[in-house]
């Protein structure tokens, strides 16, 4: 079912990431309850229709936390109390009486609709952010995406790399030497205990990065890097601009008494001047990669999907326009704005634009041919 | 194509505290050179520096490890004082011991292209090689799939792949095969004879199981008490050799000429002696006399990361046996042990140990009925020393002082205590692990794999331990894939496949009739029922 003649292949991973990032900023732009059911449900069947055989499925987990977080802010909104005051009492808890420098924090007192509404809205768009990220987890994991880190910091991805395969291997090593521990005929647990395994598995962690970077070297890693002095200086002068740059512009946002002059555009050439020495850093490395994913149509079909939520809920958010941040006092059914639903729809098409992925092209030919 | 000049390693004094800054010398006089396309296999005892030689192809040593190179290693004319191991990556292919540890990504692809992509060879070049080195290590089929998912076998051959990919004319492999199991070993070792003799590369290789390499092997360097031979004939250097399989040994006690290394060659020489010798009734196995048994496993079935360990496995364990678990990687030996210490839960069935239930006691009552030596035996040790340790040992049992130490002199006499545990050699770690386990007076004594990185000699000394523990009424039990080892020391062998029992009863039928764990004697003197060297010199004695 898919539009474009592409053969199965796997997305760019930078494509459905950029995707996920659109439906989360769109996500993060409204409380309208509709819209952010509609935005993870979005999410759901994208994944449903194009996630690997056998990656995996981070959505679902991702989504239980985000359930947990709503339910989490409604029982606090209940018994604390929240900014919002409204007039509908549902029930009148117990209240305890708090010293008067507590200032608004209340225990227990009346639980009112509008109060409950708007923590549960609240908490529903936290979900949605997370939703969108499960779902982007699933259809491209960041260790795919790494591969894609700028070569200038490539050794920074590499380490990144190793860690996420260490971690689980800590785990795994610490789940042994407790194991190990009980054959000595000691429980394992208790703080003297975890004293005692704390050792062996941090001798074993240091040896086992002792025999990778052993690997590692006898493998080429860190072998000649090509480099031009002149360039490796522009690299660094840019380099330190950039992050001179960078830091005044914040410094220039976050202090409301300098000009706004200096914030922004400081900002910007920062930026614009880390970008560049990432840039001529990565035209200096004479690392080649393997394989790299080709961005074609379909990769910017799937972007722009993301981006017309963005940038349609940005904008709508920050006009006003009706329905993106309903009404809570008095608690109405929020209405539901067809234009919005429209621009949410339009990054479900992700579906259809990305190719199919290959595993799943061949799952699904077998199920026709059988 | 490697030249090794004079060369000579030291590392600087001791850290243990004691003495001066005296510099160790751990190798000397290692002058050879390796012509190009021969498989050489270097052989040693443990610690006699084999992986030190080893590490001086690509530079590891110094380069790496610290330490003092004398003389010179000239490798296709390159020095290793001015070139590092990077600077040898596209000439030397290093493999290490645990091909898990030296994973750097997480793919099978990925793995083979990473050493390319490090090297900047270009994106075209480097498909290709990919292809063609999943082609010749035969790794096509699990291209796709995760590191972790693969077997002990795969595992190895993507980590010569991956260093294979690069294109280097020399393999450096450090013990490939100790981790495996008979038939994975065959299959790494298979893939290193197709590349000597198909690719013309130049192969290092350093061995404990001799009698799985020895017959690939075009040349030996011996090593021994720092020293280095030259590169010698395999038949000669066997001639002389402080270890040797037991093929050699065969033909050493029998006096064949010229001595043959591998099983087809000694079969050709023992035609008379099959003919002579008298098929002895096989030993009847010591049953399990009226006393109840040790420990009892009835119908038990485990389950571990959502596959079936275990399923259904009956096993009833003696006083005096001496039981050795064998089976591929990943058929559920380690869980069988696993589970009579009640370290897993059962999903089905049940263990016994006596009358015990290992998963509802302490484990310090658990540790009086079963002790048991995990795979890495260190896990077990955490002192600063290995007279720290046994101190140790003593308080968690509640024994009285000097129990343990009094142990490990009957098994490993002249160890020095002030040692660290980790700086003693595997064999001695292992004696170590044995004595503070032994000293609480276990009836059923557990090991995991305890030959992983033995030489003859230790396991020599471990063999006659068990058997003095199996005459005091210990029951053993051993997961071991070393067939030797269990056709010397096993009363009765169990074959797992698939977390099921296919093959229970005594060694000398299971072993005999099995191709994959049929000790070396057993091929030769095929179909007579002898397993070991010393059963088949006793016999000739009688014969004659």
């Amino acid at each position: 079912m898919t539009l474009t003649p592409t053969l199965p292949r796997l997305l760019h991973p930078a494509a459905w990431w950029v995707w996920g990032a659109g439906l989360a900023v769109a996500a993060s732009r409204t409380t309208n309850p509709f819209l952010l059911l509609l935005l993870v449900a979005v999410a759901g069947a994208v994944v449903l229709e194009r996630r690997e055989v056998g990656a995996s499925n981070a959505f679902v987990p991702f989504l239980l936390v985000g359930l947990f977080a709503i339910a989490l802010r409604v029982v606090m909104v209940a018994l604390l109390g929240g900014g919002v005051t409204g007039s509908t009492v549902l029930v009148r808890l117990p209240e305890l009486p708090l010293p008067a420098w507590s200032g608004g924090l209340r225990l227990g007192g009346p639980v009112t609709l509008e109060g409950i509404l708007a923590a549960a809205y609240d908490g529903m768009r936290l979900a949605a952010i997370l939703a969108c990220l499960g779902a982007t987890n699933a259809l491209a994991s960041p260790r795919r995406l790494l591969r894609y880190v700028p070569a200038t910091l490539y050794e920074v991805g590499t380490s990144v790399v190793v860690a996420l395969t260490f971690a689980p291997q800590l785990v795994e090593d610490a789940r042994r030497v407790r194991a190990a521990r009980r054959l000595r005929g000691h429980t394992g647990r208790g703080l003297r205990e975890l004293g005692r395994l704390a050792v062996p598995v941090l001798v074993g962690a240091l040896e086992r990065s002792l025999h990778l970077a052993a690997s590692m070297e006898s493998r080429g890693y860190g072998r000649a890097v090509r480099r031009s002095s002149r360039s490796a200086r522009l690299g660094g002068a840019l380099t330190i601009l950039g992050l001179v740059g960078v830091v005044v512009g914040l410094y220039g946002m976050l202090d409301a008494t300098s000009p706004v002059a200096l914030g922004v555009p400081t900002l910007l050439v920062g930026l614009a001047c880390a970008v560049a020495a990432v840039a001529v850093g990565a035209r200096r490395d004479p690392r080649t990669r393997y394989r790299r994913d080709p961005w074609g149509l379909p990769e910017w079909c799937v972007v722009l999907c993301g981006a017309v939520p963005a940038v349609v809920l940005g904008v709508a958010g920050a006009q006003a326009w009706e329905g993106v941040n309903p009404q809570q006092v008095p608690a109405v059914v929020p209405a539901v704005p067809l234009g919005l639903v429209a621009a949410i729809l339009v990054a479900a098409l992700a579906a259809v634009t990305a190719p199919v992925p290959p595993l799943v092209a061949g799952l699904r030919a077998r199920r026709v041919g059988a | 194509m490697i030249e090794f000049d004079d060369v000579a390693v030291s590392y600087a004094g001791e850290s243990s505290g004691r003495g001066g800054a005296a510099s160790r010398l751990v190798l000397s006089g290692a002058s050879f050179t390796v012509p190009e396309g021969e498989l050489v296999l270097v052989v040693g005892p443990t610690g006699s520096g084999k992986s030190t030689l080893l590490r001086c192809v690509n530079g590891l040593v110094p380069h790496f490890s610290g330490g003092t190179l004398h003389g010179r290693v000239l490798v296709d004319g390159r020095d290793t004082r001015d070139h590092r191991p990077r600077d040898l990556a596209d000439l030397v292919g290093f493999v290490v011991q645990d091909p898990v540890s030296s994973f750097v990504t997480d793919t099978v692809e990925e793995e083979i292209a990473y050493g390319m992509e490090a090297m900047g060879v270009p994106a075209s070049a480097m498909r290709r090689r990919v292809e063609e080195t999943l082609d010749v290590l035969g790794l096509a089929d699990v291209r796709h799939r995760p590191l972790a998912d693969l077997s002990g076998g795969q595992q190895q051959r993507v980590a010569i792949g991956a260093v294979l990919a690069a294109g280097p004319r020399i393999l450096v492999l450090d013990e490939p095969t100790s981790a495996l199991d008979p038939v994975a070993a065959e299959e790494v070792l298979a893939t290193l004879q197709r590349l000597v003799h198909d690719l013309g590369i130049t192969v290092l290789v350093a061995e404990h199981r001799l009698e799985r390499v020895i017959h690939h092997a075009d040349r030996v360097v011996l090593l021994g008490d720092g020293r280095v031979s030259g590169l010698l004939d395999p038949a000669d250097a066997m001639r002389h050799s402080p270890i040797y399989p037991p093929v050699i040994a065969l033909g050493r006690e029998l006096g064949w000429s010229p001595l043959p290394l591998s099983v087809r060659d000694a079969r050709r020489q023992a035609r008379a002696l099959r003919d002579t010798l008298r098929p002895d009734p096989v030993p009847a196995p010591p049953t399990v006399t009226g006393s109840s048994p040790i420990a009892r496993v009835t119908g038990l079935g485990v389950r571990r990361g959502g596959a079936v360990a275990l399923r259904h496995v009956d096993l009833t364990i003696g006083s005096g046996e001496v039981l050795a678990v064998m089976g591929r990687n990943g058929a559920g030996k380690s869980t069988l042990l696993a589970s009579l210490v009640g370290q897993v839960p059962a999903v089905t069935g049940r263990v016994r140990l006596g009358d015990l239930d290992p998963r509802r006691a302490t484990p310090a009552q658990v540790v009086r009925r079963a002790g048991m030596v995990p795979q890495d035996a260190s896990m077990i040790l955490y002192a600063e020393s290995v007279a720290a340790e046994l101190a140790g040992a003593d308080a968690d049992f509640g024994l009285a002082a000097g129990t343990a130490s009094a142990v490990l002199d009957r098994i490993a006499p002249r160890l020095d205590r002030e040692q660290h545990p980790r700086d003693l050699s595997e064999g001695q770690r292992v004696a170590l692990a044995l004595a503070v386990i032994l000293a609480s007076g276990p009836s059923l004594v557990l090991l995991d794999e305890p030959t992983r990185g033995l030489d003859y000699a230790a396991k020599r000394r471990l063999v006659e331990v068990l058997h003095e523990l199996a005459g005091a009424g210990h029951a053993v039990v051993l997961a071991t894939h070393d067939v030797e080892l269990a056709a010397e020391l096993a009363t009765r062998v169990v074959i797992l496949a698939d977390g099921e029992v296919v093959a229970d009863g005594p060694a000398a039928t299971v072993l005999s009739g099995s191709p994959a764990f049929a000790p070396q004697v057993a091929k030769i003197v095929h179909p007579l029922p002898f397993l070991t060297v010393d059963e088949v010199v006793a016999a000739v004695g009688e014969a004659s």
